[in-house]
């Protein structure tokens, strides 16, 4: 170790004080001072030390020795942080599942750390997408040069958006954010954080920055209002069709660029490959913790192709079933976008999904997810309310079963009433003892009970309004993607919601559950995650199968149950955030009608809609 | 009398280094002092021979189960490896490499010999430590 370099650096670092971020200092550029860093590792020890050093790189450092709170801390606020560091061996949680849940959920750089230097475990640091892998002990000169990481991470973003626009920087739609400008002290990733925490009625304008920092990454937040008119768009054109720039046509949102279209146009892909893929993935639900990053977009991936396709070809998820999964995985973007629009969706809602017929070839998923929307009718409101709660049931069959069955029952994209059926179906039959146990496992993404932010999380209140209760054994945790169905269907509380709509809502759900942040994302998480089993799909995957037309009444109510079971299962700690669904979310949504729907038929529980996250809808990382 | 203090210190810190008993990681450590924390490393060290003595009393009754349960073993030690290495223990973080060797061949009195190695490192090192600090 360079004892002379480090002491150089003590001089210099000795004088400012352990906090980061010193607006006024005099310091020029301050960054990568400011950096907000969470450690995560059950050695008090490391902990202690490492605290320390990152205080002495001038970085913002929050420690926490448990995983799991560390996880529910991070979906409470999924931007509240900039790079986690994790240690690989925990008593609670594998390091690598943090890994993978902090990718998916929340997008944000994560370094590994170890006294283990073997090269299996650094090779599956790499696999599991660990930006870094640091051995034990550490060394403050390596922890000096962890916001590069971040600054990378960024760049990608920004390059992944720019990448989808046709090439030209639409300087009239970019609109300056005078609060980014202003706030940027230290830190360039305080616009991440801006962004998502800005209401809904910002949202929808494009947080298109101009390029005026290389760190800087103008980001829109997808609303549930926002996506649903991009899904709407999409369903319309044809997804193999759409084109960022006819999206964004379409879509006729003022200050929404081609380049965030493109985008999120990306990530949405990426989510019904996901979905499709799911399939593939059977882990229990025990992962439930997991279950989430799996959700996310990654699940999505998973589900493309693979997924689905090889349920329909197992004979679990009929083929027209896929359609439907893939229309309800639209479809659940698409209303949790605007609860509002969902109700009012009634006519449009088959918009989506006649036009969309050709959907139910497998073989396009995409196609199949636009046919979801159209489930979206007042009768598939209702169902998707139902379906929410089954959804939340579920999650917590899925957990115990693998499957597409879930996907199977999604996969109907013609028939609501079918698939109504199904998810009561399954959904009844048994789910709410079923769900309580594993959901448990996994602590309530704060995303889900905190988002307030995103409409969608209102829409999902609905949804999580049910959840709430803390009868539900649908754990709320595991819905992160939960919450997004609740904003897709905001109507979910509307028993007349359509299956699918409640499907989608589910899948979105867990998708949502899964990936904090990304409240969009989890709906397409969900489809995948549905597939892919077990451990990881919460529920919906393996609730397909054990689905039977029931009633509706039923399956709402364990939906209901479910969800709000799992919510204060989910949370351990985040109880107190669930009562607190129900305040947030209205204000946030901002559409009083929509929420007061959704209040009325969620049992009276908040709208979680907001919880799903959407706000915080990045699409940037989204690797196509 | 201050110089001979800080002499005193300075030989007792260079004796634990010649003879192996700390790495450059104690270096680092000390590095993290400042008049915010001025006894940083002693608090450390505190925390860690509290903390691992819990790990050495679960090894040692993991050691006398028939029989050896080595994954178990192997992750006391591997959390008890994490620890003693971040406070720039050297021998004792070769100590525990052994042991985890001994724990992967399966070998149980090579891992019984080696905790006795251990143990007795660990006494020795709390022991200099406990002077070194209290040089004022």
């Amino acid at each position: 170790m360079n004892l002379g370099g480090s002491r150089a650096v003590n001089s210099l670092t000795i004088q400012s004080s352990s906090t980061t971020r010193r607006p006024g200092d005099g310091v020029v550029d301050p960054f990568p001072a400011g950096l907000r860093v969470l450690v995560v590792d059950d050695d008090l020890i490391c902990l202690t030390i490492l605290e320390r050093m990152l205080q002495k790189c001038l970085y913002e450092v929050t420690i926490h020795n448990r995983a799991e709170a560390a996880l529910e801390l991070l979906r409470r606020d999924k931007t509240g942080f900039d790079i986690v560091l994790s240690d690989v061996h925990m008593p609670d949680m594998d390091g690598f599942k943090l890994l993978e849940c902090v990718g998916l959920e929340m997008d944000l750089p994560v370094i590994m750390m170890s006294a283990d230097d073997s090269k299996d475990v650094v090779m599956k640091g790499v696999t599991h997408g660990a930006c870094d892998y640091l051995i034990k002990p550490i060394r403050i000169e390596a922890l000096k040069n962890i916001w590069q990481h971040v600054v990378r991470k960024k760049k990608q973003d920004r390059k992944e958006m720019e990448f989808e626009q046709s090439g030209s920087v639409e300087d009239g739609e970019q609109q300056q954010n005078p609060l980014e400008d202003a706030d940027y002290l230290s830190s360039p990733y305080e616009e991440n954080r801006k962004n998502s925490n800005k209401r809904k009625d910002e949202k929808d304008e494009a947080e298109e920055m101009d390029d005026t920092s290389t760190l800087k990454k103008p980001r829109v937040v997808w609303s549930v209002e926002l996506h649903q008119q991009f899904v709407t768009a999409v369903n319309q054109l044809g997804i193999d069709k759409a084109v960022p720039k006819k999206i964004l046509e379409l879509m006729n949102v003022p200050g929404l660029t081609r380049e965030n279209v493109a985008s999120h146009l990306q990530k949405y892909r990426l989510y019904l490959r996901r979905v499709s893929g799911v399939s593939q993935h059977q882990n229990g639900l025990n992962n439930s913790f997991m279950g989430p990053p799996d959700v996310t977009f990654g699940s999505i991936s998973s589900l493309n192709g693979l997924g689905l396709q090889a349920l329909a070809a197992s004979g679990q998820i009929p083929p027209q079933s896929l359609s439907t999964i893939q229309a309800a995985a639209l479809g659940r973007v698409a209303p949790l976008i605007d609860q509002r629009n969902i109700f009012s969706y009634e006519n449009q809602k088959f918009r989506f999904g006649e036009g969309h017929q050709q959907l139910n070839d497998n073989s396009n998923q995409l196609k199949l997810l636009h046919g979801i929307p159209t489930n979206m009718e007042p009768k598939q409101l209702g169902t998707l309310h139902q379906s929410a709660e089954t959804f939340g049931n579920m999650q917590v069959q899925s957990q115990s079963s693998q499957s597409g069955s879930l996907m199977t029952q999604l996969a109907q994209p013609l028939s609501r009433n079918k698939i109504l059926n199904e998810i009561d179906g399954s959904h009844v039959s048994g789910l709410p003892s079923s769900f309580g146990q594993p959901i448990l496992s996994q602590p309530m993404p704060s995303g889900i009970l905190t988002q307030s932010r995103s409409e969608i999380d209102n829409v999902c209140g609905a949804v999580f309004s049910s959840v709430s209760h803390p009868s539900a054994a649908v754990e709320l945790s595991m819905n992160p993607s939960v919450q997004m169905p609740g904003n897709r269907f905001a109507p979910i509380s509307n028993p007349r919601m359509s299956a699918l709509a409640s499907k989608g809502m589910l899948q979105e759900e867990v998708k949502s559950g899964m990936k904090g942040s990304r409240a969009f994302l989890a709906n397409y998480g969900v489809f995948t995650d549905l597939n892919q089993n077990g451990s990881r799909d919460w529920g919906l995957h393996n609730v397909g199968p054990t689905f039977e037309p029931t009633q509706h009444s039923n399956m709402s109510q364990q939906l209901n149950s479910s969800l709000a079971d799992n919510i204060p299962r989910s949370k351990a700690q985040k109880l107190p955030d669930m009562g607190f669904q129900n305040t947030p979310f209205p204000e946030q949504f901002g559409q009083e009608d929509l929420m007061s729907a959704i209040l009325e038929q969620q049992e009276g529980t908040g709208p979680v809609g907001s919880e799903f996250g959407f706000d915080g809808y990045h699409l940037d990382n989204l690797p196509v | 009398m201050e110089r001979n203090l800080h002499k005193q210190l300075g030989n007792m810190k260079k004796s634990l280094f010649d003879q192996g008993y700390l790495d450059e990681q104690f270096i680092q450590l000390e590095e993290l002092q400042d008049e915010a924390n001025p006894n940083f490393v002693e608090e450390v060290v505190t925390l860690y021979y509290r903390d691992s003595a819990r790990l050495i009393q679960n090894i040692e009754q993991t050691l006398e189960n028939n029989p050896l349960d080595f994954a178990k073993l192997d992750n006391y030690m591997h959390q008890f490896k994490g620890s003693s290495c971040s406070i720039g223990a050297k021998k004792l973080k070769n100590e525990c490499t052994q042991f985890r060797e001994h724990c992967k061949t399966g070998n149980g009195d090579g891992c019984k010999r080696t905790f006795q190695q251990l143990k007795k490192e660990y006494a020795a090192l709390k022991k200099k430590l406990e002077h070194y600090f209290q040089v004022p």
